[in-house]
């Protein structure tokens, strides 16, 4: 499938310790998926060693990103593919404003030696951060340093707004952010929406899906996928708990 | 195409210099005073530059002072014992043909060269330059204007033979002959460097620059620089240091002299980028009279070996001393740096931001002395060490001497060590940014508040140099 992004038998662990056991996905282009689960259950693995994080290793399986394998790539080289996480913790890289660093990111897609119209680029970031109802002021502020939880989610997805990925894993975007916050993040991604991108949005919690619509709604649990529906499973997951995971699904 | 127009403008460089009549520049290319170090080599040296004869007994006196002087591998590093200074050439003037091409000088040099566009951008916004290779300039300009204001800058040979009432009365005032080993085998040996004298009242808008350039292999390079900027005048000089990348090891030793008087202001910045081979032994000191300003911005990558503590006395009344320094050791590399600041009166004030970079299994030393007597009031220090560590091998020591006596005086000191993270890493290259660029993105974060005290033209270029040395430190 060349417009989607396809994760097959994948197994990947932290250590001794095996995290995804055979996990499956298909995440067409154009399309929101929602990954849910309790905590401890392999969500976050998953975006990191989809993006190539050095402490996770791949034991088996596959992840074609419109048909081209990212396992195993640096993960600069899966970035620039098209993947794009928006951290659950983003790190604070002191002394680098907000404005250089996405700059740098844009450079580094360029092809070496072409000219970076920084008249275009500054247009282009404030009128994103208006839409995010960001002061300009925070393209002076240093990456995530001192950033409240909510300024840090939202400077995540000016980030994803500003370098367009094909697809983009939101981890766990709504933890620390207030219902105004959720509300705003939660534009700026609906405004993403179109038939370019992909988006596969991780959340524990069914609120994140009140603003953020999906097309379709995974269950996890120990390591892959134990039921998959439509946006009204996230209500019934809400409903019944996930103990109802435990007993039912992962069983079944 | 490009060799052509090197060639063009190596022959504009030296026709500039011929049309002013410098006749030293061509004699000096014969001269070479072969291998090793001893009293008729220190003759041979003072006898080709027609030195006054106090000249010749300064340079004599200094190197029995060196040779009576033990190394100070006691509180530095074993590693000094590895210069071989009977192997060392210690003057070359060889003109044309030590001039290598392009294609003789190694790739990293060479790509480091291009990339920062050395000299040619830099005479866009210089009052004057000298471009040192080996033992003598090679080439030299300074505005006419700033010539009819009576500003003088060339060699000390010609500071020597043209202006030896100013040179006399401040040459080895500041750092004499007997400071400390190194001091002293400049002393001896010293050849090239500037001579800058502002007169009283002139304020040097655009900076003055010099190029130092090691070419030869086996080969020490020991400048003298002296700069007098008289009463209420004031000068920026920047000096840019590089050496191709030679097996063997190159020895780096200037002295670098500044007074600043009666409410003078002098500003030395240097932007060095040596090869691994080089020890570069360097000592740097100014004083400020009366209301004077000595501001030392020091910027040392590269390098087998730097030590290098830029000082200022503050010996008149509400005299200002600034030392702002940024040292990046990569692999293998050792920068043992730092400040000293001598208060020697009422109401001076001195002020020390360092921070230094190790990568990979380079090591970062930061030595400071601060001292203010019970004597004084109203003195007041504030210091700060910033350290970065790379990587799980680097390494970072502070070792701060302050001392400071008396009731109404103050001083503040803060160090700090930070590591860039392997999340950090990771946070950025997943936005696209390769490991080097990453890393230097975040050493220029790292360094970026005190990147801002520089002239403009000096912090583009140390960007550039940072980027440049992380690169290559990724495999």
């Amino acid at each position: 499938m060349p417009d989607s992004l396809v994760i097959k038998n994948l197994n990947a662990s932290i250590g001794e310790r095996p995290i995804l056991k055979d996990f499956c996905l298909t995440v067409p282009k154009g399309e929101v998926h929602a990954i849910m689960g309790p905590n401890g259950t392999g969500k976050s693995t998953l975006s990191k060693v989809l993006a190539g994080h050095p402490d996770y290793s791949v034991q088996s399986g596959s992840a074609l990103l419109d048909g081209e394998e990212i396992l195993g790539l640096e993960p600069d080289v899966v970035a620039r593919a098209g993947l794009f996480l928006a951290f659950q913790y983003p790190s604070e890289i002191p002394g680098v404003t907000i404005a250089n660093f996405i700059r740098a990111a844009i450079v580094a897609r360029q092809a070496k030696g072409t000219p970076f119209d920084a008249k275009a680029y500054y247009a282009e970031l404030y009128a994103k951060m208006d839409a995010l109802k960001m002061d300009r002021k925070f393209t002076a502020r240093f990456v995530n340093e001192g950033f409240s939880g909510g300024e840090k989610k939202r400077c995540e997805i000016l980030q994803l707004m500003m370098l367009k990925p094909k697809y983009a894993v939101l981890d766990e975007t709504d933890s620390g952010l207030d219902i105004d916050a959720l509300r705003i993040v939660s534009e700026g991604v609906n405004a993403m929406r179109g038939p370019d991108t992909g988006f596969l949005v991780i959340t524990h919690y069914q609120r994140l899906l009140e603003y953020i619509v999906p097309d379709r709604v995974h269950i996890m649990w120990d390591g892959r996928i134990v039921h998959s529906g439509g946006k009204e499973l996230a209500l019934e997951l809400e409903a019944k708990g996930y103990d109802w995971v435990k007993t039912e699904l992962a069983t079944a | 195409m490009a060799e052509i127009d090197e060639n063009l403008a190596q022959r504009e460089a030296i026709e500039v210099d011929r049309s002013k009549g410098d006749f030293k520049y061509e004699e000096s290319y014969a001269f070479d005073a072969g291998i090793g170090l001893s009293p008729s080599v220190v003759d041979y040296i003072s006898q080709v530059k027609a030195e006054e004869p106090w000249i010749r007994e300064f340079r004599q006196k200094a190197l029995k002072i060196f040779e009576g002087l033990p190394m100070p591998t006691h509180w530095a590093t074993t590693d000094l014992d590895n210069i071989k200074f009977e192997n060392i050439r210690y003057y070359l003037a060889k003109g044309q043909k030590a001039v290598r091409t392009w294609e003789e000088v190694p790739d990293d040099v060479k790509k480091t060269f291009e990339r920062l566009g050395i000299p040619e951008s830099e005479r866009k916004f210089l009052a004057g330059v000298e471009a040192q290779f080996d033992s003598e300039a090679v080439y030299s300009r300074m505005k006419e204007e700033l010539e009819k204001l009576g500003v003088i800058f060339c060699g000390p040979t010609e500071g020597l033979r043209d202006h030896p009432e100013l040179f006399r009365k401040w040459f080895g005032k500041v750092i004499p002959a007997g400071d400390n080993k190194f001091a002293a085998l400049n002393s001896a040996v010293f050849s090239g460097g500037s001579f800058i004298y502002i007169p009283k009242g002139v304020k040097v808008a655009q900076p003055l620059q010099a190029y130092f350039r090691i070419n030869a292999e086996n080969f020490g390079q020991f400048e003298r620089t002296l700069i007098i900027a008289d009463e209420g005048s004031e000068v920026t000089y920047m000096e840019g240091c590089t050496a191709p990348k030679f097996e063997t090891a190159t020895l780096h030793s200037a002295v670098v002299e500044l007074v600043a008087l009666k409410g003078a202001k002098i500003q030395y910045v240097t932007v060095q980028n040596w090869s691994a081979n080089v020890f570069n032994l360097v000592t740097k000191r100014g004083v400020a009279e009366e209301g004077a300003e000595v501001r030392w911005i020091d910027c040392n990558i590269g390098s087998r070996l730097t030590m290098k503590y830029p000082g200022v006395v503050l010996r008149g009344k509400g005299a200002r001393g600034e030392v702002l320094s940024i040292a990046l050791a990569n692999d293998g590399q050792h920068q043992d740096t730092g400040a000293k600041m001598i208060h020697a009166a009422d109401d001076t004030t001195s002020n020390i931001i360092a921070k230094s970079i190790s990568v990979g299994s380079g090591r970062s030393t930061y030595r400071g002395l601060v001292h203010i007597p019970k004597t004084l009031k109203n003195c007041r220090n504030n210091t700060e060490c910033d350290a970065l560590l790379i990587n799980e091998h680097s390494r970072t020591d502070t070792y701060p001497a302050i001392s400071v006596r008396g009731q109404k005086n103050s001083v503040q000191h803060e160090a700090s060590v930070s590591k860039v993270s392997a999340e950090q890493i990771f946070y950025m290259m997943q936005r696209g940014l390769s490991e080097g660029e990453a890393m230097s993105l975040a050493v220029n974060g790292f360094v970026n508040d005190l990147v801002k005290e520089f002239p403009m033209e000096y912090s583009v270029e140390l960007k550039r140099l940072i980027e440049l040395q992380m690169e290559g430190s990724v495999g």
